[in-house]
């Protein structure tokens, strides 16, 4: 068992008992306070600094040659605790870039329901392309419960781009040229 | 022509008098702003900073020094007040519950006409006071009218017909009593000293300034000096002892029923105390518009002197504010029988010691 010790309280002397020099000791107190720098953030104007691996809103990035990630596997849309995401998936614009020809699929779709995210990040942890972060954006708010749907666009507005460790469909296009492309 | 020089000394003081409400009230109103400041500050805080007006505000660098000030607060925070929705609670008294604030304000803006503010000296040498009226019995006045403020918030209390007004009120109304005996006691020995038979100036506040050239009440009679003041932050309900209102265990105390225009006058009428408990101090205690202790009055004489030493009063009493403020963000509210304690069994027999002792050491002067 611990130990406990009393203290003895030792009786106040005259001067404390008058209180004014506690009074005074406190005066100095506040009036140190009143002399420093004040700590308030003036938010809109500033801002404050949001940590590397903040779960902002989801948003869809681009790779850094400016090139859609996502090619609609639905896995997010699956995985989504609260169901928030709905994607149609369509077929990439082979007329426009014939380069990206072979990942043959991209979203046609993407509304992610803000009202309903409930900032998990499963969507971050589960994209097998990388395409969707919850990035530093914290504060959103809007007049409608259809503003509050994220379209495709707005979507990789948010995003911006990433960089890419992989450029994976790079990578399979030249496998596939030299002959390598069976698995 | 005729008929205006005739009406003249009416026209006259009536012009000095709205003169003295508005500047008066517009020290109110920036002592709210100045509240908010620094309690602010002492919290660490910047406090109200965005409110601007448009062609003052849009100067290009004062005008963002002065919002960052809170200089227009001020007007948003007075506009706030009287734009509320005015809400009667059905429960209430409704002829006194609309008395209460106006009974509350009329004493704290009364006692000022009695209240010199600078000095000014005439062609022929005669050193006249600024005040609206300079009577004899000046800081009799003050205290008879200034206790009347009471009444307002236990009006209040009593006709907003509910348990914590009601609370407040009483509380507000014993401690308004308890501090009253001792602040009169401690401001006895002042008088005493500075309107000795034979002084020409009685019991006016002007006589107690002048008497006090070269050397302040305050310093030679610090105890009374300490008391009064301990009196006058109970007498004006500010913390450590505003019983009246505290937040905490009585919702709004006195003020819970009333919102909107109503409240702001009792909150008006709260500052206004303030405001004229510290002109009341500088005046007895801290010299009232004389310039240092040991020095003479630089003032000139003349006009110029007389707006000085009206600055240099103005400068003391904004300090005291200033006092005031910082106290009530320093100190935590007294408990109710605590406050009792204090004034009862500690204020009033040292003021009435302190009282026994300057007539012995006047006595033991006069005989020797």
């Amino acid at each position: 068992m611990a130990k406990t010790k009393v203290i003895e309280r030792k009786a106040l002397t005259w001067a404390e008992r008058t209180y004014l020099p506690q009074i005074l000791t406190g005066l100095k107190t506040t009036l140190s306070n009143m002399l420093k720098k004040p700590i308030t953030l003036q938010y809109p104007e500033e801002r404050p600094v949001i940590p590397d691996d903040y779960r902002g809103v989801p948003t869809l990035v681009k790779d850094p040659h400016g090139r859609e990630k996502c090619v609609s596997c639905q896995l997010c849309e699956f995985v989504c605790p609260p169901k928030a995401i709905r994607i149609t998936p369509g077929e990439v614009d082979v007329d426009n870039e014939p380069e990206r020809a072979h990942v043959e699929k991209a979203p046609k779709e993407f509304d992610i329901n803000m009202l309903r995210c409930i900032y998990c990040g499963l969507c971050q942890e589960v994209c097998p392309e990388e395409a969707i972060f919850l990035q530093d954006v914290f504060s959103l708010s809007g007049y409608s419960r259809d503003e509050m749907i994220n379209k495709k666009e707005k979507l990789y507005e948010l995003g911006g781009t990433l960089p890419d460790q992989h450029f994976k469909w790079d990578k399979k296009k030249s496998a596939e040229a030299l002959g390598n492309s069976d698995h | 022509m005729n008929l205006i020089s005739n009406y003249l000394p009416l026209f006259i003081p009536v012009v000095y008098a709205l003169l003295m409400v508005s500047v008066f009230m517009g020290l109110c109103s920036y002592s709210v702003l100045a509240e908010r400041k620094v309690c602010s500050w002492i919290q660490r805080r910047v406090g109200p900073n965005r409110t601007r007006l448009p062609l003052i505000g849009n100067i290009p660098i004062i005008g963002n020094i002065l919002t960052g000030l809170g200089i227009f607060q001020p007007a948003a925070d007075g506009l706030k007040f009287l734009f509320k929705e005015e809400i009667t609670p059905g429960h209430v008294k409704v002829g006194y519950y609309y008395l209460a604030p106006i009974v509350a304000l009329t004493p704290a803006l009364t006692t000022m006409v009695v209240l010199p503010f600078g000095r000014y000296v005439d062609s022929s040498g005669n050193i006249q006071p600024l005040a609206l009226a300079n009577i004899d019995v000046g800081f009799l006045f003050i205290l008879a009218i200034s206790s009347l403020g009471v009444y307002g918030i236990v009006l209040a209390g009593w006709a907003s017909n509910s348990k914590y007004p009601f609370l407040g009120a009483i509380r507000s109304s014993a401690q308004m009593i308890s501090y009253e005996l001792a602040m009169g006691l401690a401001i006895l020995p002042v008088f005493m000293w500075s309107a000795a038979p034979g002084s020409e100036y009685g019991m006016s506040l002007f006589g107690v300034v002048q008497s006090q050239q070269g050397l302040w009440l305050g310093i030679w009679q610090p105890l009374s000096a300490l008391i009064f003041l301990v009196a006058l932050f109970a007498e004006t309900n500010r913390l450590p002892f505003d019983m009246a209102e505290s937040e905490t265990d009585l919702v709004g105390g006195f003020h819970t029923e009333y919102g909107a225009f109503k409240f702001g006058l009792f909150f008006v009428a709260e500052y206004a105390h303030i405001i004229m408990g510290s002109g009341i101090f500088v005046l007895l205690f801290a010299g009232g518009w004389h310039f240092i202790p040991g020095f003479a009055d630089p003032w000139p004489d003349g006009y110029l002197g007389a707006l000085l030493s009206m600055l240099w009063f103005m400068g003391k009493v904004c300090l005291m504010i200033f006092f005031f403020i910082w106290i009530r963000w320093t100190l935590p509210r007294f408990r109710y029988d605590q406050v009792m304690a204090l004034g009862w069994k500690i204020l009033l027999p040292l003021a009435i010691g302190n009282l026994v002792f300057n007539t012995l050491v006047i006595a033991i002067i006069d005989t020797f």
